[in-house]
């Protein structure tokens, strides 16, 4: 049997490695597949967790993250749509008027 | 079991009354307005007139409990209403002149802008005037005391877009604050010692009590205190210097509140609390004292005044002055009676004023009168008879009351009466004085057609009709209150003031009271009564006399040598400028109490207080967030990967925080 830790350090990779596409990317699909990258790292301690202490209420949080997630992805997609017909760009760093 | 005579309705019916007009009186027809003020007024007026008619068949003091206010422990205040014979008297001398001087109002204020509202005020005036005599304990009568100080306030600032009626009215109710205040104490004090204020429990606590001759105790300064609070409100040496400032307000309310009724409240409260007073002989010597003063002193300044209303308003002061001589000197009975003939005759002499401001188209100046006495001979009459009143010729109302006045204040001390005399003969001469220069001669004033100047202090302003030529006389509805004054001056006194003591007696001389008489006690022995008899005719002659030599010299000086007095005038130079000008008295009081008080106020309240302290905490907080919220704004860029960045790091120390928690 895989011990837990190897889930853990999978999942804490791939949050990293949202966290890190989150922070350097300046395309906003590629940022939000980052996103997407941070949410699954999540689900998989869960999962990790769950298997671990034969709970079933972290894989019930896992299917609510992926509901959430799915909702957030139609969302998310239509904002990008509409960004981009107005401003004409995914660059971040040109979608800046929200300030002082 | 006596009956329940539903004497809060007494003074309630006006608070209704001016809580229509108040409210809604904007909308109504002056006519309606009119027609509500004088409804209330009138059906209180009736009431006391019903309770009057009952009032025989009645145990008194007669107590009514409406409900309970305050209850502490021990101390409890009703919402209670106290009939004896003392209220009964001004019941019915404040809601009868009252009503008649509601009536004249309607007719003198017609042409003026807000009559709702000053029917609404006067309205409320009587609410609290009522509330104030009918009180069943001394909070209830602070209420009405404090009310009608408001009510005052209100009316004298009737037309407050002119400056100084404004002002007469803020110096009124600050002046009567410092009044209040004496009267506040003497309440705590009451509170302290005797558990109660009402009137019943007061006075059975104070009447085993002996009396404080030898030194000055509790009730002294009981006694004291009430007498600065009487000394505010009935504008009494040396709070009296609101009451000439008062005439701001329109006449009528010269009339009501500053002649005829509120002004009366501090006399109604002292003898209200002779009790106290009887057992504390020296502030009843500092009563006399003060009242004596303020006669004579206010009686000078009388004599050299221009302006019909304020040699008026002098005169009421020195008539208040009266009043309380004769509380001073343990006749309270002799004061009410003056006051309820002083309330016919200055109530009288305010509304003549009145018409003959109204006449003349607004002035008020005496010198620019003159000759009236033809063309408005309604106003002349009746205010001949207030005239002769107040001068003290028999058988005039005042007469009655101003020599009982006298002749029992020659009991206390001889000095007292030669004043009283002296300020008699003054009275007669400013008064006669006055009548001569606005009725007899020849009319000094600008043409008759001078309404479109701009009118003065307190009178009504230009007439808006057109077709309103000369000097006239005033309206049916102002003349026919100026009639029933003028018949009730001229036999207001014949009640006599024997049988008037004797109706008051149970007031003031109670069974278990009499052990305590002095001098000051009704003379009772059969064999000293001729004696007395030839000596009070004596007196009686005196003050005839003086008041006959009053009317002489004036004659002499305003009738016969009008250009005398100017020469007078001049021979005495300095003395008369300084009487002119009220001897300095507002100016003193400028520079004693008001510039230090403004100059404290200004420099240390305001710039030091206010700005340094309370506005500099507010200012600098303020300050102190622009400050920092500059610093920190720079954080929100816009730029969406620095937001991730912020989040990121935060997530970062709080994952580092908890694990380190975690290890600890």
């Amino acid at each position: 049997m895989v011990p837990l830790s190897f889930y853990l350090a999978l999942g804490g990779i791939l949050f990293a490695c949202g966290v890190l596409g989150f922070l350097i990317k300046r395309n906003i699909i590629t940022i939000f597949m980052s996103i997407e990258l941070m949410l699954n790292g999540v689900n998989l301690s869960f999962v990790a967790f769950a298997a671990q202490w034969h709970a079933l209420s972290g894989q019930v949080f896992v299917f609510f993250v992926m509901v959430v997630a799915a909702a957030e992805a139609a969302v998310g997609l239509a904002i990008i749509i509409a960004v981009y017909r107005t401003r004409e760009t995914l660059n971040v760093d040109q979608v800046n008027l929200l300030k002082l | 079991m006596t009956p329940n005579l539903h004497l809060w309705m007494i003074p309630v019916l006006p608070l209704v009354g001016a809580a229509i007009n108040g409210l809604l009186g904007k909308r109504f027809s002056r006519q309606a307005v009119a027609g509500v003020a004088l409804a209330f007024c009138g059906a209180a007026f009736a009431m006391a007139l019903w309770v009057a008619i009952q009032f025989s068949g009645l145990q008194v003091p007669h107590v009514e409990t409406l409900a309970q206010w305050i209850r502490a422990g021990e101390f409890r205040v009703d919402f209670a209403f106290y009939l004896d014979q003392l209220s009964l008297i001004m019941l019915l001398v404040v809601t009868g002149v009252g009503f008649l001087i509601h009536v004249y109002s309607v007719g003198y204020m017609w042409e003026e802008g807000g009559f709702y509202r000053f029917f609404a005020y006067l309205n409320l005036f009587m609410f609290f005037m009522l509330t104030l005599i009918l009180a069943s304990n001394y909070l209830l009568m602070f209420i009405g005391w404090e009310g009608v100080g408001l009510a005052s306030y209100l009316l004298i600032g009737f037309f407050f877009i002119r400056d100084s009626a404004a002002a007469a009215g803020k110096k009124a109710f600050i002046v009567n604050r410092i009044g209040d205040f004496g009267f506040l104490i003497a309440l705590f004090l009451m509170i302290q010692h005797f558990g109660s204020l009402n009137f019943d429990r007061v006075f059975a606590s104070v009447t085993p009590l002996s009396v404080e001759t030898a030194g000055a105790g509790l009730l002294t300064a009981i006694g004291l205190l009430l007498m600065v609070g009487a000394a505010g409100k009935s504008a009494q040496i040396p709070l009296y210097v609101w009451l000439p400032d008062a005439m701001e307000g329109p006449t009528p309310v010269s009339a009501l509140i500053h002649a005829a009724t509120m002004v009366t409240a501090g006399v109604y409260m002292v003898s209200r609390s002779h009790v106290i007073f009887e057992r504390a002989p020296m502030a009843m010597t500092v009563v006399a004292i003060i009242g004596t003063l303020t006669a004579l002193f206010a009686a000078t300044i009388g004599v050299c005044q221009t302006d019909i209303k304020k040699v008026l308003a002098y005169s009421t002061v020195s008539q208040l002055g009266y009043m309380f001589m004769a509380c001073g000197v343990g006749a309270f009975s002799a004061g009410i009676f003056h006051l309820m003939t002083h309330a016919f005759f200055k109530g009288l002499l305010f509304l003549a004023a009145g018409s003959v401001i109204h006449a003349v188209g607004g002035e008020q100046d005496m010198r620019k009168m003159g000759g009236l006495r033809t063309k408005i001979p309604w106003t002349f009459w009746t205010m001949t008879a207030a005239t002769f009143a107040i001068a003290g010729f028999p058988p005039f109302a005042g007469f009655f009351s101003k020599d009982e006045i006298l002749w029992r204040a020659y009991h206390a001390s001889w000095a007292y009466w030669l004043i009283g005399v002296f300020t008699a003969f003054l009275t007669s001469f400013y008064m006669f004085r006055q009548w001569f220069m606005t009725f007899f001669g020849e009319y000094r004033g600008e043409a008759e057609h001078g309404h479109d100047e701009p009118s003065r202090a307190g009178a009504p302003a230009p007439h808006g009709h057109a077709a309103h030529g000369g000097i006239h006389e005033s309206p049916k509805i102002m003349l026919v209150p100026l009639v029933i004054l003028a018949i009730l001056s001229v036999c207001g006194g014949w009640v006599g003031s024997k049988r008037f003591e004797k109706f008051l007696s149970p007031v003031f001389h109670p069974a278990q009271f009499t052990t305590i008489s002095g001098p000051t006690e009704p003379i009772s022995a059969a064999s000293e009564a001729s004696e007395e008899g030839t000596s009070e005719a004596l007196f009686t002659g005196i003050s005839v006399c003086a008041a006959l030599l009053g009317f002489g010299l004036s004659w002499w000086l305003y009738y016969a040598n009008p250009q005398r007095p100017a020469k007078i005038a001049h021979a005495l130079g300095g003395f008369y400028e300084t009487v002119v000008n009220k001897y300095y008295v507002d100016e003193l009081y400028a520079t004693l109490f008001v510039k230090p008080l403004i100059a404290g106020s200004t420099k240390i309240l305001w710039h030091g207080v206010d700005q340094g302290v309370i506005d500099a905490t507010l200012d600098n907080s303020a300050e102190g967030a622009r400050e920092v919220s500059d610093t920190v704004r720079h954080m929100q860029s816009g730029n969406l990967r620095s937001y991730a960045g912020w989040i990121a790091a935060g997530a970062a120390v709080i994952i580092f925080y908890m694990v380190w928690i975690g290890t600890r």
